[in-house]
């Protein structure tokens, strides 16, 4: 693995391998001292073209606990603003001895073109490129579920997939990054997809996804998911006609008390609900569902910090099919 | 400076006329004299084109030459260079320079920067509304009159979207015998569109640019020029459902004539997966559906020409994000041999049917007087030689343009412009850049 741009293209040895990895990274933060020395020296550059505080500081944590340097570089502007392009940013980085580039930008592909352009030699990590991809919140979020799927079929977590798994993913699904990440991950371990949204939210071209789509919740609900991932919705959307208000949208697409008690009265004691974060309470997903049992918002985030261990020290490690190993001796 | 250089006599022998058999033409005074088998005339320089073909100097009625304004990504100069070792020996530069070709003082300044260039006939497009904007109509009487004698109107690049606008400009047109070249696009479709609006739109997370947006523009269109009586040409058609809308208008009776681009008889939006802006275009790549029907529409005569939307930008424009990266492609020194590949060598037309579409119906549609003509005693020596075997690799940093967007680059392509005779005077030899023609009087 050289990059980690997309999860289309991740192949399921090298997912599951990531996601073993993180149960290791896992270990390391529930100890005291929760750092491996295994990156020290090198340097990770945090290369934002978009605002997000959260998915910054998960990598940042990363990092830190693999005793990487880290450089904070917000090179944030608006899409118009013509400021340094790309290419110089890349270059000055290079310069600088960047050994690991996690980017997030607002245009979708700016990962690839800056890991196939040639201007930096850097692995590069992408942490969200416009509507396209997000392919470490898609394995945190295959890590969260594969815990609780290997919890429910009594086997332990590491080597497993997950197949015979049901996930609904609802919402903006148009816009999100985080669907389409999780869709290709979620089918390359074995889950199959429903996408649940209003057809003005669902790309065309959505037929040929490996997925089922389907426009009611409640008939989706009422199909026994073993995981439901509510999808933050932007509230802009409704200014260019995706839906007539946010609360009919919240009535047919979003997951209320209603549809909570639902899971309980389909039997199913199991289901777990997702979310990205940060949610819009009230409005995709209410108060009750996003503080239920059911809810693995905080799991997510704690497992994002050891995703991006695992990803950070496999891509820079350069021994991936060592890793382990590797890890096991570093925690002497 | 003295002696017009057109003065002297070329004849070249035994090429094959078209689809037709192997001739000889005899070049006199920027007119074709003699044709014929076994031709000689004493002075002549000779040129032995055995195994070449001959055919009308192309003619180009969609090119961007980008001065006045952005002299850093093309001049009249290195353009019409680029035109004559394409083969063309007239091109129609678009309008969307800076300041806007919208009056007679801007088009007269780029017709004469062809005239002084001196590499191919420098015909420039008037804009349809003032600074392209889409509300108040241009002088374009002033235009047509003007030395540049301006007959295609375009705001290329920009839809004009108004459709009353559009109706006043098909009929005031009528006047002096011009026609509107449409860059059809619905606005609000296309908001913010980045590429085609199918299955790799979806999977790559890119907002689309749906074909009904071309579409319902054409739609709409052919009816108001039916409606007036007017002649409309479509730039750029670039999906199967357009070149059915323009079939059924033809079959109606409409003035109604379309172009295709080379990068569209061939290119689909599966290349947009490698996020590579020099596949970024305006129309988008589309699908190898609309491909297959752009084809057979050509070869129908459904669409009527080749217009190569020629845009070269500076490497800053493509060394960046796709999202910020500029549209266009370069086109003039690509454009036969794409067309010979997807085309000929495909069996769907013949060498008459590339001088149709390259040459006598652009210039037709251009009302170029002198472009366009078939190859025979009395024509005006526009001519191009190709050699059909030739195989040649795509490098842009060799090309004359100054744009290195060529979405053609490390391809091997058939096809070889060998000579280009521009009013007699050869402005490419054996491949390469000649002199430029000096115009009498200049």
């Amino acid at each position: 693995m050289r990059h980690l741009l997309s999860t289309e293209d991740l192949g399921k040895d090298d997912a599951v391998r990531i996601l073993d990895t993180a149960e290791e990274m896992a270990a390391v933060s529930d100890r005291e001292v929760k750092k491996l020395p295994v990156l020290r020296g090198r340097t990770v550059v945090n290369l934002f073209f978009e605002d997000s505080t959260r998915t910054r500081i998960s990598f940042e944590a990363a990092a830190k606990r693999l005793s990487a340097d880290v450089i904070n570089f917000a090179a944030k502007g608006s899409s118009v603003s013509k400021g340094e392009s790309l290419k110089d940013t890349a270059q000055t980085l290079e310069a600088m001895g960047a050994d690991a580039v996690v980017i997030r930008h607002w245009a979708s592909g700016a990962p690839a073109r800056l890991a196939a352009s040639g201007w930096i030699d850097a692995a590069v990590v992408n942490a969200g490129d416009g509507t396209h991809e997000h392919p470490t919140q898609a394995l945190l979020d295959a890590f969260t579920m594969r815990r609780n799927w290997a919890r429910i079929n009594g086997t332990a977590s590491p080597g497993t997939d997950l197949s015979g798994m049901k996930v609904a993913i609802v919402g903006d699904v148009l816009h999100s990054r985080v669907a389409r990440s999780n869709l290709w991950l979620l089918r390359t371990l074995g889950a199959d997809v429903t996408m649940v949204a209003p057809p003005t939210l669902l790309p065309v071209g959505v037929a040929k996804w490996p997925c089922t789509v389907s426009y009611d919740l409640d008939e989706t609900l009422a199909a026994g998911p073993d995981a439901v991932m509510m999808l933050r919705l932007q509230g802009e959307r409704m200014n260019a006609a995706f839906f007539p208000s946010t609360r009919e949208y919240s009535r047919r697409w979003g997951f209320d008390d209603r549809r909570l008690k639902a899971l309980d009265s389909h039997g199913l004691t199991d289901t777990i609900i997702m979310h990205p974060g940060p949610m819009n309470r009230g409005l995709e997903i209410s108060a009750a569902a996003a503080d239920s049992p059911r809810s693995t918002v905080l799991q997510q985030v704690r497992n994002g910090v050891s995703v991006r261990m695992a990803a950070l020290y496999l891509l820079l490690s350069g021994e991936t099919h060592a890793a382990p190993a590797t890890i096991q001796e570093a925690q002497r | 400076m003295s002696t017009p250089n057109e003065a002297t006599a070329y004849l070249v022998k035994g090429a094959a006329i078209g689809s037709g058999a192997a001739a000889d033409l005899l070049i006199r005074n920027g007119v074709i004299t003699e044709t014929g088998t076994g031709l000689s005339a004493a002075g002549a320089t000779v040129i032995d084109a055995e195994g070449l073909v001959a055919v009308p100097g192309m003619v180009d009625l969609h090119t961007h030459l980008r001065e006045p304004g952005r002299e850093d990504a093309e001049t009249v100069e290195t353009g019409s260079r680029a035109a004559a070792l394409g083969g063309f020996t007239a091109v129609h530069a678009m309008a969307n320079s800076s300041p806007v070709a919208d009056t007679a003082g801007v088009v007269e300044q780029v017709y004469t920067l062809g005239r002084k260039a001196g590499w191919t006939d420098v015909r420039p497009v008037g804009a349809v509304t003032i600074g392209l904007a889409g509300e108040r109509l241009a002088e374009l009487g002033a235009m047509a009159d003007s030395r540049a004698r301006v007959r295609v109107f375009s705001d290329d690049g920009i839809c004009v979207h108004d459709p009353v606008l559009m109706r006043r400009a098909l009929e005031y047109v009528k006047g002096f015998d011009g026609v509107i070249a449409q860059h059809a696009q619905e606005p609000r479709l296309t908001d913010g569109a980045q590429m085609n609006e199918g299955d790799v739109s979806a999977v790559l997370g890119m907002t689309g640019w749906p074909a009904v947006a071309e579409e319902s523009i054409i739609a709409r269109d052919v009816l108001l020029a039916q409606h007036v009586d007017s002649r409309l040409h479509v730039c750029h058609v670039s999906t199967a459902g357009s070149v059915e809308i323009i079939r059924w208008a033809k079959q109606r009776g409409i003035k109604v004539t379309a172009e295709v681009t080379p990068h569209h008889l061939w290119l689909t939006d599966e290349l947009v997966r490698s996020y590579d802006p020099v596949y970024k275009v305006n129309p988008p790549l589309r699908t190898d559906e609309d491909v297959q029907a752009l084809r057979a529409g050509l070869a129908d005569g459904t669409i009527d020409i080749i217009g190569t939307d020629h845009a070269p930008h500076p490497s800053e424009a493509k060394e960046c994000e796709w999202a910020q990266a500029a549209m266009g492609m370069t086109g003039l020194e690509t454009a036969l041999s794409v067309v010979q590949h997807t085309m000929i060598e495909s069996g769907l037309i013949g060498w008459d049917d590339f001088a149709r579409i390259t040459s006598l119906m652009p210039a037709q549609i251009g009302r170029l007087q002198d472009q366009g003509q078939p190859l025979e005693a009395g024509s005006a020596a526009n001519i191009t030689l190709i050699d059909p075997a030739a195989r040649w690799t795509v490098e842009p940093n060799k090309m004359a343009t100054m744009g290195r967007n060529s979405p053609f680059a490390g391809r091997e392509l058939p096809g070889r412009v060998v000579a280009t005779f521009y009013q007699g005077h050869p402005t490419v030899l054996d491949g390469s850049l000649n002199t430029p023609r000096t115009a009498e009087g200049e």
